[in-house]
């Protein structure tokens, strides 16, 4: 494999935080004074405002005309990225999302929706959310889903809710406050575990790359609430025993929780109900190829559950009566509100657009090339000086993801994961992902293929990697001292660990540059 | 010393101790570590094993951080890198003042050169020398961040400390881990040595066995041990007064054993380990146990002998 690296060179702005740009008086818009008439109907632009809320001074904010605004932004915009090279991060899953998706998301149905108008009058709205419903329905086999959870970590929190009131309705909440994890679940689940007011227990894997039954054996009480797990793990690894595990759970009385972040490897494969869970959760801003926005949101965290826990659903559920939608919130039973509304119903039309233009055959063909694009990418990682994996030993093949190490270029060259990331920006692909706390594997990374690139582009961060191990052995300096084609230089380490050194707004800003002069 | 090398690499080097003899001894290590404190230096990296380790913490009464070259195999201690190439790397990044070199607290055992001229391997805690370590920085929103060890520590130590029953007595083993349920509780402790803590109030400190075996009698007890040394040792390693016996009487489900998920995860065998002395009570002890690792946070790891 021979790739030739692509030239790059970000553009350099040196441009200026805004707050310090502008000259006094300077407006982007100005605006006609009010006539007459309208002040004598309304009075004084400023009486509209209670007292108590008025400035007592003008806000200290930049002025600027609308072009220098405009331009502003534009060459921010042109020092990143952009999402627009390969970004392979792991755990994300990240897709393209067809512009045609925006368009119809952008649509006046979908933007003019209020969510206090009558359900009559949003029946197309409805029918897309009922529909998205059982098609995961089919893939995943539980009963009902919800989309008000704004995210992953809402799902999670959703799930831990439903959870307290399936054990509160048997009289078992008191008894029952432990949630089992193992050390590679995503942390959004022992922290949502925890917000909900369980222990959480936590389980270490064993040399075949996830936790031993016999550890989980030791942990499953009358005590246990539920377990919450990802299938396959960010290292890619697939527990082979989860039937097990759920048998083992139910046994004692607890429900079983499928974090499907991870989805992408095993959709249309199989259903989280078939292996016996309870819930599961899917996150349509990522598997469903709805934007990520970067860790941010417009997010969708769509969770889903047996018949036996619909009842604790929020509410309310979108449900189809005949030829018609409802929103069904008479449910003495459930959590109630885990977000406002029906949550991100564009981010659930985006979702079911992209599930209907691939159909179950495309869904299992992605599948397949997620897992495919991964072993691919595997053999060329492994055969790069520095780079390891994670159980080396561990024989079953990986799924959509795999966990490397760069430990050994660190000790070999003293080039360490935050240097090779810094130097891969230089080439025009976005800096990897190392992996989510807590780091099992000293100096991981995690790329994720996924079905959207092409092989050319795999080749290319591989030899992106390549390149930079062979520069770590021969000339670490450059890598150290890298990014040299950036916009910006490399930022001092530290400075947004330490309190005194970052700040969130401006003033905060000038309060601590004044204190550290 | 280290001259020869030292200059052979190129180094600027002052000479500030000539052995009197070829080979060079413990007094020679205590002597240029006591020069080196005195001198201000930063940092003192030597290279040996635990014996050095000890010697070293002797001269200087922890004035001045510690870091060893590992020149052995299975050091105790737990002032050494993991390799020489890491202990250069985290010296390197402490001398340059990078943030995400921190100081801690880490053991340095003492071996005891009479169980191992028996061939038995036995180590005590000779006390706690501050050492470099290299805590990772913020990187990207997704990451997260780690909940520090101190605030992690301290979070379990309270809560430890409010559970404890009344009329149930404590065994507090050695350790700074242990020291801060004591702190938690506002009583008196020892670093190194076994303590009891009954209704909040401490009634024995520096305990022995059979003090310990006679204020347990009549009691329901309950034992609270930290991880001590590089090894991950849970029993036999600098607390020995914690005896089978004792462990036998109290009962292995009421162990609490803290420590933090990162030392957990850097455990080179991925399992605790027991030494009591007592092939049946380390069988005993052997298998999974529950370790506290923040509030409401528990941890499953593999204990073996």
């Amino acid at each position: 494999m021979s790739v030739e690296l692509k030239q790059y060179q970000a553009p350099v702005w040196n441009e200026p935080v805004i707050l310090d740009m502008g000259y006094p008086g300077r407006r982007g818009v100005l605006f006609a004074a009010v006539e007459p008439e309208i002040r004598q109907h309304v009075g004084d632009a400023s009486d509209l405002i209670p007292f108590a809320m008025r400035r007592q001074d003008r806000p200290a904010l930049p002025e600027l005309s609308e072009p220098e605004v405009l331009y502003h932004y534009l060459r921010l915009s042109q020092q990143t990225l952009g999402m627009m090279g390969i970004s392979l991060f792991g755990t994300c899953t990240m897709k393209y999302n067809p512009q045609i998706n925006e368009a119809m998301a952008w649509r006046p149905e979908i933007t003019e929706l209020h969510p206090l108008q009558h359900e009559d009058t949003m029946q197309g709205a409805l029918e897309i959310v009922h529909n998205m419903d059982l098609m995961l329905r089919e893939l995943s086999g539980m009963d009902q889903f919800v989309f008000q959870a704004g995210g992953g970590s809402e799902a999670a929190f959703t799930n831990c809710a439903v959870t307290r009131a399936y054990h509160a309705s048997k009289g078992e909440l008191e008894q029952r406050d432990e949630v089992i994890v193992t050390i590679q679940t995503h942390p959004c689940n022992p922290a949502t575990a925890a917000a909900a007011g369980f222990k959480v227990i936590t389980l270490m894997l064993d040399e075949s790359g996830y936790p031993s039954l016999d550890a989980l054996k030791a942990v499953v009480s009358n005590r246990t609430a539920a377990i919450m797990v990802n299938n396959p793990d960010d290292m890619g690894v697939y527990n082979p025993d989860m039937k097990e595990w759920v048998r083992i759970v139910h046994e004692a009385g607890g429900l079983a929780f499928y974090d499907a972040a991870n989805f992408n490897g095993t959709m249309s494969k199989l259903r989280a109900r078939e292996i016996g869970f309870d819930a599961c959760m899917f996150m349509l801003h990522k598997t469903f190829g709805a934007p990520k926005s970067g860790v941010g949101g417009p997010a969708t965290g769509a969770y889903g559950v047996s018949s036996e826990l619909a009842p604790f659903l929020p509410s309310p559920l979108v449900v189809r009566d005949g030829d018609r939608y409802r929103l069904d919130a008479d449910r003495p039973q459930s959590v109630g509100k885990i977000r406002e509304f029906l949550g991100n119903v564009q981010v659930v039309l985006k979702a079911y657009a992209w599930t209907r233009s691939m159909g179950a055959e495309g869904i299992a063909q992605a599948s397949d090339i997620s897992v495919l694009s991964n072993n691919y990418m595997e053999k060329g990682l492994l055969a790069i000086r520095g780079v390891t994996r994670s159980h080396p030993e561990a024989t079953t093949p990986r799924m959509e993801m795999t966990r490397y190490s760069f430990q050994q270029m660190k000790e070999e060259t003293g080039v360490d994961i935050h240097d090779v990331q810094n130097r891969m920006s230089d080439f025009g692909i976005d800096p990897l992902w190392a992996s989510h706390e807590p780091w099992l594997l000293p100096e991981p990374f995690t790329p994720e293929a996924g079905e959207m690139y092409g092989k050319e582009a795999l080749d290319r961060w591989i030899a992106v990697i390549a390149r930079i191990s062979d520069e770590a052995y021969s000339d670490p300096e450059l890598v150290k001292t890298s990014p040299h084609n950036q916009a910006v230089h490399r930022l001092k380490p530290g400075m947004i660990d330490d309190p005194s050194s970052r700040s969130m707004t401006w003033r905060a800003f000038k309060r601590k540059m004044a204190a550290t002069g | 010393m280290g001259e020869a090398a030292a200059r052979a690499t190129g180094l600027d080097v002052t000479v500030i101790h000539h052995a009197d003899q070829e080979q060079t001894s413990a007094t020679d290590t205590a002597s240029a570590a006591a020069t080196m404190a005195d001198r201000g230096v930063s940092l003192i990296l030597f290279v040996g094993g635990d014996g050095t380790a000890r010697d070293v913490l002797s001269a200087t009464s922890d004035r001045v951080p510690l870091l060893g070259v590992p020149a052995g195999v299975k050091m105790h201690s737990a002032v050494f890198g993991t390799t020489p190439a890491n202990a250069g790397h985290l010296a390197a990044l402490f001398l340059a003042r990078h943030p995400s070199a921190r100081l801690r607290d880490a053991e340095v055992m003492d071996l005891d050169e009479d169980a191992i001229r028996a061939g038995r391997v036995s180590a005590h805690l000779h006390g706690h020398a501050r050492s470099p370590y290299e805590r990772r920085l913020v990187q990207n929103a997704k990451a997260g961040s780690v909940p520090g060890e101190t605030e992690s520590l301290d979070a379990v130590a309270r809560q430890v400390a409010a559970q404890m029953r009344p009329d149930h007595l404590y065994i507090l083993g050695p350790g700074t881990t242990t020291r801060r349920v004591a702190d938690a509780l506002g009583i008196p402790s020892t670093l190194l040595g076994v303590d009891a803590v009954l209704n909040g109030e401490s009634i024995g400190l520096d305990l022995d066995e059979q003090a310990l075996l006679r204020a347990m009698e009549g009691r329901e007890t309950e034992i609270i041990v930290g991880v001590l040394g590089g090894q991950g040792s849970l029993f036999g390693r600098g607390n020995q007064q914690i005896s089978a016996e004792v462990i036998r009487r109290v009962g292995r489900h009421r162990i609490q054993v803290i420590s933090t998920v990162q030392k957990l995860i850097a455990l080179s065998t991925g399992a605790l380990q027991v030494d009591t002395g007592d092939p049946e009570m380390d069988a005993m002890l052997a298998g999974h146990l529950p370790v506290l690792t923040g509030p409401g946070r528990t941890t499953l790891v593999r204990v073996q002998a």
